[in-house]
C-alpha cells in the first residue's frame, strides 16, 4: 500500500469516526453548552440553566446527548454534578473541515503547475 | 441571511496563464480530470450530472458526482457535489450538497482565480468543524468566538 492510499483511508475513517461528534453539535442549544462549559466550567447544570429560557430537563437531555458522542462527561462533586466539556472529539472534529481545505490547495497547486507549463 | 462563517471555504490564487487558458483547465472534462484527480464521464455543460472515477489511491472506489450549475465563458463556473462523499456504503443523495464556484478575473500577473465552497451549514458533518476551528490562542478564546457566532442568532 502506498503511503498516499493509507493516508486517504486514514482520512476517510477519520472523517466517519466523527460523525457522531457533529451530530451532537448540529443544535444551537448544544452549541451553546458547549460554549458556556468550554469558557465558565466545569458547572453545575442549575448553574447551566441560570438565565436562560431553557428547562433543566432540556439541559439534562442535552448533555447526555454530548456526553454520548464523548464531548462531555458529568462528575459528581459534593451534592451535585459537575459538568465539564471534554476538547478531544472536538479537536478531531475541526481537523476534518481542515482537510477539505488542504485538498484545495492540494488540486489548486495541481492547476497552477498544469496552466504554467 | 448573511452568510456565516462557517459555511464556506475560499481560496485565491494567481496563476500565470491568460484566462482563456484557465477556462479551458476548469471546463475542459478532460482537463479539470487531469489536476483535480478524477476521470470523468462526459463534457461538461449547464444542467449536467456527470459522474467520476477518482485517481487518488485510497479513493478509486469512491462515489463522485458532480452537478454542473453555470458556464461563464473565462468568467465563471459553478457545479454542486456531495463533500466528504467517500464511503461506500453510505447514501448521499439524500444529504444537501455543498456549491463550488470558480471565478475568473484579469490580474497583472495572468488571472486570479477564486474558488469557494460554500453551503457546508447546511451539512451536520462538516458544519461543527469550522466552528471549532481553534488557533494557537487557545480553546477560551476560540469558545468567545463561537459564543458571539450563535449569539448572531443561527
Amino acid at each position: 500500500m502506498s503511503p498516499r492510499g493509507a493516508e486517504a483511508r486514514t482520512r476517510s475513517v477519520r472523517l466517519r469516526a466523527s460523525a457522531p461528534v457533529f451530530a451532537a453539535l448540529g443544535d444551537a442549544t448544544r452549541l451553546r453548552l458547549v460554549t458556556r462549559l468550554g469558557t465558565n466550567g466545569p458547572l453545575s447544570i442549575a448553574r447551566l440553566t441560570a438565565g436562560t429560557d431553557v428547562t433543566r430537563q432540556a439541559v439534562t437531555k442535552h448533555l447526555h446527548v454530548l456526553a454520548d458522542a464523548g464531548l462531555a462527561r458529568g462528575a459528581r462533586r459534593g451534592r451535585e454534578r459537575l459538568w465539564k466539556l471534554e476538547p478531544a472529539p472536538l479537536e478531531e472534529a475541526r481537523r476534518c473541515l481542515d482537510l477539505i481545505s488542504q485538498q484545495w490547495d492540494e488540486a489548486l497547486a495541481r492547476l497552477k503547475a498544469a496552466v504554467e507549463r | 441571511m448573511a452568510q456565516s462563517s462557517t459555511d464556506r471555504i475560499e481560496k485565491k490564487v494567481v496563476l500565470r496563464a491568460p484566462r482563456a487558458r484557465v477556462w479551458r483547465a476548469l471546463t475542459d472534462w478532460k482537463e479539470f480530470g487531469q489536476w483535480f484527480g478524477v476521470i470523468m464521464a462526459g463534457p461538461f455543460t449547464p444542467g449536467a450530472r456527470l459522474k467520476g472515477k477518482i485517481t487518488h489511491k485510497g479513493y478509486e472506489d469512491a462515489p463522485f458526482e458532480i452537478t454542473i450549475e453555470r458556464m461563464e465563458p473565462e468568467r465563471l463556473f459553478s457545479y454542486r457535489w456531495h463533500p466528504y462523499a467517500h464511503d461506500l456504503k453510505v447514501d448521499y443523495s439524500a444529504e444537501p450538497t455543498t456549491l463550488v464556484v470558480f471565478e475568473l478575473q484579469e490580474s497583472g500577473e495572468g488571472t486570479l482565480l477564486t474558488v469557494v465552497e460554500s453551503g457546508f451549514d447546511r451539512i451536520p458533518l462538516a458544519r461543527r468543524a469550522e466552528a471549532y476551528r481553534m488557533n494557537d490562542q487557545g480553546w477560551a478564546e476560540q469558545m468567545k468566538s463561537i459564543e458571539r457566532h450563535v449569539a448572531q442568532g443561527r
